[in-house]
């Protein structure tokens, strides 16, 4: 009971998932096609990418609201820059080195003002949406053939004569593979956990806390970037309006994937089935086709609700047993 | 800032320790916003021009209040859940619900307009009640908490709108957002209304004293007898009145219900009132006057930027860092460094 009992929650999200799979599956004609099954990945592979830096941060007790508007201002910082003649690799270099930098600077503001992360990741959320439309305020299409031809078509893999795996998709697969070799096998990873689970013994135990935790806004600045750059292979235009909520999408995936927001419980593996779920629950309303639109913030809200109570009651009774889930990470 | 809680204990100096650190909490925000108004003073033409016209007072003061008064009502539910450590981050979300209800039943013939506000009202507060349950009751962080509702309340006014943009015509529900009275706008003697109603509840009676109480120790308040839950319950489902009155407000001013829109971000800029009025996120105290103070920062903030031709949506770049610099110098770190810096000079 003890040792398991932190696996409970993602066992429920993996049979949710398959639940959901299997009822697509069995209620509508191509759902369960080796295309839907690739565009599933390829569609999500943004809030994916998103997904892993909140998985990140909420890990080490914290949060990331800027997730959104920092996905927004790279894709139209590339689709600019490309517009003005910069090639399509520096072009992606500097998007991606600005969103790591601004991580950085919400992680040195948390680490060093103990300033709660909830409201300094809200400024930043501001700041980065307001940057984007001062980069350029209406959208931007990009004809650069690197975006049109490279990457829609040269770059991905194909399975047979018909179908081919995105390159946004083995984008998302190949970050969610590094994430979680980070997450588990490293010592930065653990000392994350470490940190979600007690700043304080963390610091006693001689763990860097300041450093990782500018570490970790970081890494999620990157990888909100990194998303940013997927979703402007995906729409091939730049827009400083888009992914409003985004954020919330990102930590809803990662509360379904069963860690908990205290920080310090969960696993890479459950975000990635949090975002496969979301997919997947849009998937089921779209090919319902009759459904309005309205019902998906339902579903999803009820579905957080859900896990977050099984959450508790696992948490309840495991402490009831004298196992102590916290603390065995 | 827990030790200024914790460092009261004569009963009989409490009082007065409480008036200096309402005066004191008071002297930044009301700093930043004389900054503002200065600013605006010298540089932004016809900014402090009044005028009466039809026995109502027009200007651009006057617009910030009216303006400001729908984060100012929020901001007043927010203090007091904040002060219980928690957030609530549903509020923009109830907005839309409490409009969409308001919009429905204005247009069914035969319902008494008392009893459209009633219901409107009531359905706000039962959305604030179902925050409170899942926070006092199942123990879930706020912030989770809150976002379940954050999500799927903009799914339940559209439920109820069945997705479309609801309008109305009614003089008695328009004239909460944009009617007049003595003068003024009538929003803005709405949310001075509840700024006394919420100071008379929280400082001339214990409840007060029980927030901060749950805020700064929920352990230590449990076993001196107050019922942490109970006190959190009650909390949100305030905010949820709050945030229903703002819905009325912002439905009002537009005469229509827009599920998508209404109260959009308005969480964030509540929240961010709260804090700019001298209350801790970290809860233990809170601060309504204050978070009044912060919440006309912000709409001075926007309506300077209005004023000075800064577009709409670059306008939040200059609000994230004038709310970042507030923050820093509120931090601990920043306040420390200065009292050392200030101690210095006194001792020399």
């Amino acid at each position: 009971m003890r040792t398991y009992s932190k696996y409970i929650p993602l066992f429920a999200t993996g049979l949710v998932l398959l639940s959901l799979y299997l009822v697509g599956c069995i209620s509508f004609k191509g759902f369960g096609s080796l295309r839907a099954f690739v565009d599933l990945f390829g569609d999500n592979s943004f809030l994916g990418i998103a997904a892993v830096g909140a998985t990140f941060v909420i890990l080490s007790g914290g949060i990331d609201l800027s997730v959104g508007s920092v996905v927004a201002f790279t894709s139209i910082l590339i689709a600019s820059l490309v517009g003005h003649g910069f090639s399509p690799l520096t072009a992606i270099g500097i998007a991606l080195l600005a969103g790591t930098v601004f991580g950085t600077f919400m992680g040195f503001l948390i680490s060093v003002f103990e300033m709660p992360p909830f409201l300094v990741t809200l400024a930043g959320m501001f700041l980065a949406r307001g940057l984007g439309f001062m980069v350029n305020p209406q959208s931007l299409a990009i004809t650069h053939p690197f975006f049109l031809e490279r990457v829609a078509n040269g770059l991905s893999i194909p399975l047979n004569d018909r179908i081919s795996i995105p390159f946004t998709a083995t984008c998302y697969v190949v970050t969610f593979i590094i994430a979680l070799i980070v997450a588990h096998y490293t010592r930065f990873g653990r000392t994350i956990y470490a940190v979600g689970g007690d700043e304080h013994s963390a610091a006693l135990m001689g763990l860097p806390v300041g450093r990782t935790k500018i570490l970790i806004y970081t890494l999620s600045g990157f990888c909100s970037a990194l998303a940013g750059v997927v979703f402007t292979f995906y729409t091939q235009s730049g827009d400083p309006a888009v992914c409003v909520g985004l954020e919330l999408q990102a930590i809803a995936a990662v509360v379904i994937g069963g860690t908990l927001l205290s920080g310090g419980v969960g696993f890479m593996a459950g975000t990635a089935m949090g975002v496969l779920i979301l997919g997947l629950i849009q998937n089921i309303l779209n090919f319902k086709g009759n459904v309005s639109s309205w019902w998906t913030p339902i579903i999803v809200g009820f579905l957080i609700l859900v896990f977050i109570l099984l959450q508790n009651a696992v948490v309840l009774v495991s402490k009831r047993f004298g196992g102590k889930l916290g603390a065995a990470g | 800032m827990s030790t200024a809680a914790t460092t009261t204990p004569a009963p009989s100096g409490r009082f007065q320790k409480r008036e200096i650190r309402w005066w004191s909490s008071l002297l930044w925000p009301v700093a930043g916003l004389a900054l503002l108004l200065i600013f605006n003073a010298f540089f932004t033409p016809n900014f402090f021009h009044l005028e009466v016209r039809d026995g109502r007072l027009y200007g651009v003061l006057v617009d910030i209040l009216n303006h400001g008064s729908k984060v100012m009502l929020l901001a007043l539910g927010m203090a007091l859940v904040i002060a219980t450590a928690g957030v609530d981050l549903s509020v923009g979300a109830v907005m839309a619900i409490a409009g969409a209800v308001a919009a429905q039943l204005i247009n069914k013939a035969g319902v008494p307009f008392p009893v459209v506000i009633g219901a409107t009202l009531g359905v706000a507060v039962l959305a604030g009640c179902w925050n409170g349950l899942l926070v006092g009751l199942f123990k879930v962080q706020p912030i989770v908490a809150t976002l379940i509702l954050m999500v799927a309340g903009r799914g339940v006014a559209q439920l109820i709108t069945d997705g479309q943009i609801i309008t109305f015509d009614d003089a008695r529900l328009t004239y909460i957002g944009n009617g007049s009275f003595v003068g003024l706008p009538f929003p803005v003697w709405l949310s001075m209304g509840m700024l006394a109603v919420t100071v008379v509840l929280t400082r001339k009676t214990a409840v007060g004293l029980f927030i901060e109480s749950v805020g700064d120790n929920q352990t230590a308040s449990t076993y001196s007898g107050i019922r942490a839950g109970q006190v959190k319950f009650l909390v949100y489902a305030f905010s949820g009145l709050c945030a229903g009155l703002a819905g009325l407000v912002a439905a009002s001013n537009i005469k229509c219900a827009d599920s998508n829109h209404a109260g959009l971000f308005l969480e964030l800029d509540a929240i961010l009132a709260v804090v700019i009025g001298g209350t801790s996120l970290t809860g233990g105290r809170f601060f309504l006057v204050g978070s009044i103070v912060g919440a006309l920062f912000i709409q001075t903030l926007t309506t300077t930027m209005y004023m000075r031709n800064v577009s709409a949506d670059v306008a939040p770049v200059p609000k994230a860092l004038a709310i970042l610099i507030v923050c820093v110098l509120q931090s601990p770190t920043a306040r420390k460094k200065m009292t050392g810096f200030f101690r210095r000079r006194n001792a020399s």
